[in-house]
């Protein structure tokens, strides 16, 4: 049986039903893993020898009726922010090659609670800042609808491992759209949820009141049973809230009847591709003929989205990764001269350029003199933006956006360009602002066969309504990979019939 | 405001960052901030008087730990030398239990 | 010196407080252990690690803060303050700039009545904006020969502690010891209200003992517990602007604040008077050679980049709390101070010198009501516990004997079981090992001897061998009575009832001078 084409909670069916095992899930991912890896590169840490060992541990407990629950036995990746107690944990970054935490993110315990097995660590863009896993100290991730097209980023590696089958799931983690974008060039499903929701603890800092880890996904199913997994309120987590509310696979109900959603006119203007457009506006048009309200509106301030998402991300970085100095762990200039050479040589020669970009900006807009003009306009612009969306939530249960200006770029293109780079964050970078739950799902391919995802924002804690709307359009547009829609198409669907 | 770009303001901003920037990464940085900072101006469109720059997204405070000892500090001297060890694992340099850094003052 | 200088100084005090674990993580804060044990991935920086404030941290403070006669700040917050140090494993410090816990608070000192510094005139209203000045410094006349004065407290702010680096000659190398880091700490800075070392001093002793009594922090300067940076600029006397400062860092003492204080004054006039300006910076004391440094190097800008802390969320201070904290502060030494004199009678002065330490006033007070004897338990410490103290070179902090054995030593006093010969030797066992008086008593044989016939023959023994002093009284020489009791008392090593041995001396006498 091939096991590639199931989704987490199919496969987590079988395993249970004793049809599969685990470690027959295993078996096939490595085999996929191996034939496409090379390729694309979605992996930078794998432990297929951890891997095997935990799915018989995990079987055991599965037979033992000790582990039940949606997830268990069905192997998932993590992206390499997430810290794993024994397994290289590098970011993506030079700084931190060969370092090994002796702890695990708090995300990453939950997974394991509820059976997970981890192949490894995926790709991403350096220290999570970047939009296209090109900025990667390991190599660029590949996108495996068409290789020579970027996966999206900084979760590439996540949304990449999915879409090429090489796992079942994985953890990405969104500062300004890092699971929402890629899941979108990846034709994957992927969600950040509500800040506060995930612990961040273990998971290495970018914008910290910003950052929140969350699933990607074939579909919005799979979604809601890794987030019930790991929402929880955790006390090593100042920023944790405590919720009730995360029993989120039982928000899988096909009935959008009623559901207002609205779409923000300015979204939809001169800077959107013509394609993308048209293919949100047809889903939203199979979401109106189940019964959903879709209605256009105006959302303002959008455009003054990304200047505060820049200042505040790079300040805050410019602080939280100030810790990579070549004294604790991770990477030190060989040659120095005291204290503060080595300082800046293991920095210097640690981080790649983008993220020296960001920890120059951040310092500077932090820097005596320029901290009212910059970072404090930012957080006032943050608290506007953030109660636009309430006014917005007071009318709509959900407001539908692109998850990018366009699909997937071809890889060397972006980074010519920061600016222009830092601008295709424009649909996504409001929901991290204002701490709201936003959902990617795949809508349809452009004329080059490349995916296209429609973004869905929730007011806070309105994951449900989220993921109700995800699921009931994905009732008609089961899940389909690169693979489905390529060449192997016509073999697979022959097979089934 | 991205005039303040000098040259002094970019190795000034350097030394904050602990970053030493070749000539060529100097002049990189300098357009980029420029170009960045031209660009952030639109901010000032925004008229936020009286708003509170709140860091957090949500209302919440006073999140609190209790003053309880835990792990090491518990179990004793074992279990603190094998923290030691896990805090010391990825260490450039260590010595006596301790990380090693050039000499800092003298 | 042609001109007159009046020093201007503010103090930053940093306070360890005594709580079992660290501010931002459950490791221990016990002092020593070897090097990194009390450490885990928050207090080491490791990447993903995240804090979460201990809640003792805000009570200890908020009651240094209401002792402190300050303002609490109903709603405040973490910054962190960014710059690169090994001892500090972020690289950032987690502090409060923008919304500290407490402002605008005071303190009253008392100094010896005015010296030649200390009776300048505060009333100069001085305004900068940079060093928060404000001349609220106000003293209000002289009382018994002190002076007394207000001292403006700026602000009181709660942050971490850093590691520790120790530096190694050999190698060149600086090893970093992160058990401090984390460790939490209240920073106090006072307004630039103080004029001399000798005003420094007391308001150091007054915020020591404020806290101590409090329960907040031991306030040990040598042990680190409580660090004074001091910043000082000198003025013309009768100048409204206060003059550049400099901060003085690395006083371990009391003495060594008292010596820089008077070194950097020194320096300072002396750049002034050669028309040279005093830089801002920060100077490193070193008190082996007397003399400061400045510290900083070039890579450190100094522009600390503070923005708030987005892993903490801000706290809310409830008007419940701040009661709740008012109504558990403990009795500070002022209300004891009034009450030992009030309520037990005590002269001003013993009630000053008990009070002067918190411990000592607890082991005070636990005798005093065990006892009953409130004068007697006041005149042993004060005379032989002084006495002890200063001989053996010890804190009062230091003393170790419990309240029981000591009311037990008194009651045995009390009951003539021993005299006060005798008592002070027990006492001095007490204090050194803190033994059980009564078992003592009894197993060095120390009870009074009080048997008529047994101190009878004593007397008689000590007569024959004396004759002289006989034959003296006789003579009408009645000093030559006391002489002989003294050798009795001797005879019986101290442990014999002086009064009878007395009356048995005399009725002695008279038999044969008949």
């Amino acid at each position: 049986m091939n096991l590639l084409n199931l989704t987490a909670v199919e496969l987590g069916k079988k395993i249970r039903a004793g049809e599969v095992t685990s470690m027959d899930a295993v078996r096939q991912v490595f085999e996929r893993i191996k034939a496409r890896e090379s390729s694309v590169h979605a992996y930078v840490t794998l432990d297929e020898e951890g891997a095997f060992r935990r799915a018989e541990q995990v079987q055991r407990q599965i037979e033992a009726g000790e582990l039940t629950g949606p997830l268990a036995g069905v192997p998932a990746a993590l992206k390499d922010n997430l810290c794993t107690r024994g397994m290289r944990t590098s970011c993506g970054s030079r700084i931190l090659e060969n370092f090994v935490p002796f702890y695990t993110a708090e995300a990453v315990c939950r997974l394991e609670a509820a059976g997970a097995v981890i192949l490894g660590k995926t790709n991403m863009d350096e220290f999570a800042m970047g939009s296209t896993t090109e900025t990667s100290a390991f190599g660029a991730t590949r996108n495996p609808w068409n290789l020579e097209h970027v996966p999206g980023g900084s979760s590439g590696g996540s949304c990449a491992a999915v879409a090429a089958g090489e796992c079942f799931y994985a953890l990405g983690s969104d500062t300004g759209g890092s699971i929402r974008q890629p899941s979108a060039f990846c034709g994957v499903t992927g969600l950040k949820p509500t800040y506060g929701t995930v612990s961040r603890y273990g998971l290495v800092a970018y914008g910290s009141s910003l950052d929140q880890i969350g699933p990607v996904a074939k579909d919005v199913a799979d979604c809601a049973a890794v987030l019930e997994a790991i929402a929880s309120y955790d006390r090593k987590d100042s920023t944790s809230i405590k919720r009730e509310d995360t029993d989120f696979t039982g928000a899988l109900i096909d009935d959008v009847r009623g559901m207002r959603i609205g779409v923000p006119a300015d979204y939809f203007g001169d800077g959107l591709n013509k394609e993308v457009k048209a293919a949100i506006f047809a889903a939203l048009e199979v979401l109106q003929a189940k019964g959903a309200v879709v209605e256009e509106f105006d959302l303002p301030l959008m455009k003054y989205a990304v200047p505060a998402y820049y200042i505040i991300a790079s300040a805050e970085a410019s602080s939280n990764l100030a810790r990579f100095d070549g004294v604790k762990y991770g990477f030190r200039a060989k040659e120095y001269d005291g204290l503060h050479d080595m300082y800046k040589k293991s920095r210097s020669q640690g981080f790649g350029p983008e993220v020296k970009r960001r920890l120059m900006l951040g310092s500077f807009v932090l820097s005596s003199g320029y901290y009212d003009a910059y970072y404090q306009k930012a957080l006032k612009t943050k608290a506007l933006i953030k109660e636009a969306f309430e006014q917005a939530f007071a009318r709509y249960d959900l407001i539908a956006a692109p998850a990018a200006p366009f699909t997937a770029p071809k890889l060397g293109e972006s980074l010519k360009d920061p600016l222009q780079m830092y601008l295709g964050d424009v649909y996504t970078v409001s929901a991290n602002l204002a701490g709201l739950p936003a959902l990617s799902v795949p809508c349809g391919v452009d004329s080059e066969g490349l995916p296209i995802g429609m973004q869905l924002i929730g007011g806070h804690f309105q994951e449900k309504k989220l993921l109700r709307a995800g699921f009931s359009y994905q009732q008609s547009r089961r899940y389909q990979g690169p693979e489905a829609s390529a060449d192997e198409a016509g073999k697979e669907r022959s097979a089934y019939e | 405001m991205a005039d303040d770009i000098s040259d002094e303001m970019i190795e000034y901003v350097g030394i904050l960052a602990k970053l030493e920037l070749s000539e060529e990464e100097k002049r990189t940085a300098k357009r980029d901030m420029g170009r960045m900072l031209d660009y952030v101006e639109l901010l000032n469109e925004l008229d936020t008087t009286g708003i509170e720059p709140v860091p957090q997204v949500f209302p919440v405070c006073n999140v609190f730990r209790e003053d309880v000892l835990e792990d090491s500090g518990k179990l004793g001297k074992s279990a603190e030398t094998a923290v030691r060890e896990d805090i010391l694992a990825n260490a450039p340099e260590q010595k006596d239990g301790a990380f090693v850094v050039p000499r800092t003052i003298g | 010196m042609s001109k007159r200088y009046e020093t201007v100084i503010g103090l930053e005090v940093h306070v360890e407080l005594a709580t079992k674990t660290k501010i931002f993580c459950s490791c221990s804060t016990q002092f020593g252990g070897a090097p990194n044990t009390h450490t885990c991935p928050v207090c080491t920086g490791m990447p993903g690690s995240l804090p979460v404030l201990n809640k003792q941290v805000v009570e200890h403070s908020l009651a240094v803060g209401l002792a402190l006669n300050c303002q609490v700040n109903r709603r405040c917050r973490f910054d962190r303050k960014n710059y690169f140090y090994p001892d500090n494993p972020q690289n950032y410090q987690i502090s409060q700039l923008y919304l500290p816990l407490c402002r605008d608070g005071f303190v009253e000192i008392e100094t010896e009545a005015p010296g030649a510094e200390a009776g300048v005139s505060d009333s100069g209203k001085a305004s900068d904006a940079e060093a928060g000045a404000s001349d609220s410094g106000k003293s209000f006349g002289a009382e018994n020969g002190k002076r007394r004065k207000r001292i403006g407290i700026h602000e009181i702010h709660m942050e971490e502690d850093a590691g520790k680096l120790i530096h190694e000659e050999a190698s060149g190398c600086s090893l970093v010891d992160y058990n401090r880091s984390g460790v939490p700490l209240i920073e106090i800075v006072s307004e630039p209200d103080m004029r001399s070392a000798e005003e420094v001093i007391a308001y150091l002793e007054k915020l020591r003992m404020t806290i101590q009594y409090l329960g907040a922090s031991d306030c040990k300067l040598q042990e680190g517990s409580m660090r004074a940076d001091v910043n000082l600029s000198v003025r013309e006397m009768g100048a409204k602007e206060l003059g550049t400062r400099t901060e003085m860092k690395n006083l371990n003492s009391f003495k060594a604040i008292a010596r820089a204080i008077e070194s950097e004054r020194k320096r300072q006039i002396g750049l002034l008077e050669s028309g040279k300006p005093v830089v801002q910076e920060t100077r490193r004391w070193d008190d082996g050679s007397g003399i400061s440094y400045p510290m900083r190097s070039k890579e450190d800008a100094r522009d600390y980049r503070y923005f708030p802390d987005p892993d903490l969320p801000p706290l809310e201070i409830s008007d419940d709390w701040i009661a709740r904290i008012r109504e558990n502060q403990p009795e500070l030494q002022e209300a004891k101070l009034e009450r030992y004199q009030t309520e037990y009678g005590l002269p001003a002065y013993d009630a000053r010198i008990l009070t002067d330490s918190r411990h000592l006033a607890h082991i005070f007070e636990e005798t005093a009501a065990l006892c009953q004897k409130p004068k007697e338990v006041s005149n042993w410490l004060m005379v032989e516990g002084m006495r002890l103290l200063k001989e053996q070179e010890m804190e009062a902090e230091d003393i170790r004997f419990s309240a029981e054995n000591l009311a037990r030593l008194i009651e045995l006093v009390e009951k003539k079981t021993i005299n006060r010969t005798v008592a002070k030797q027990v006492f001095e066992a007490v204090f050194k090992d803190d033994i059980d008086p009564e078992a003592y008593v009894k197993d060095h044989g120390l009870s009074v001897v009080d048997d008529e016939s047994t101190l009878r023959s004593a007397v008689k023994a000590v007569m024959d061998a004396n004759p002289q002093s006989v034959q003296d009284y006789r003579n009408g020489k009645e000093k030559a009575a006391g002489f002989l009791v003294g050798q009795t008392m001797r005879a019986m090593k101290g442990k014999a009832a002086p009064g009878l041995v007395n009356k048995l001396v005399m009725e002695l006498l008279k038999e044969i001078v008949g």
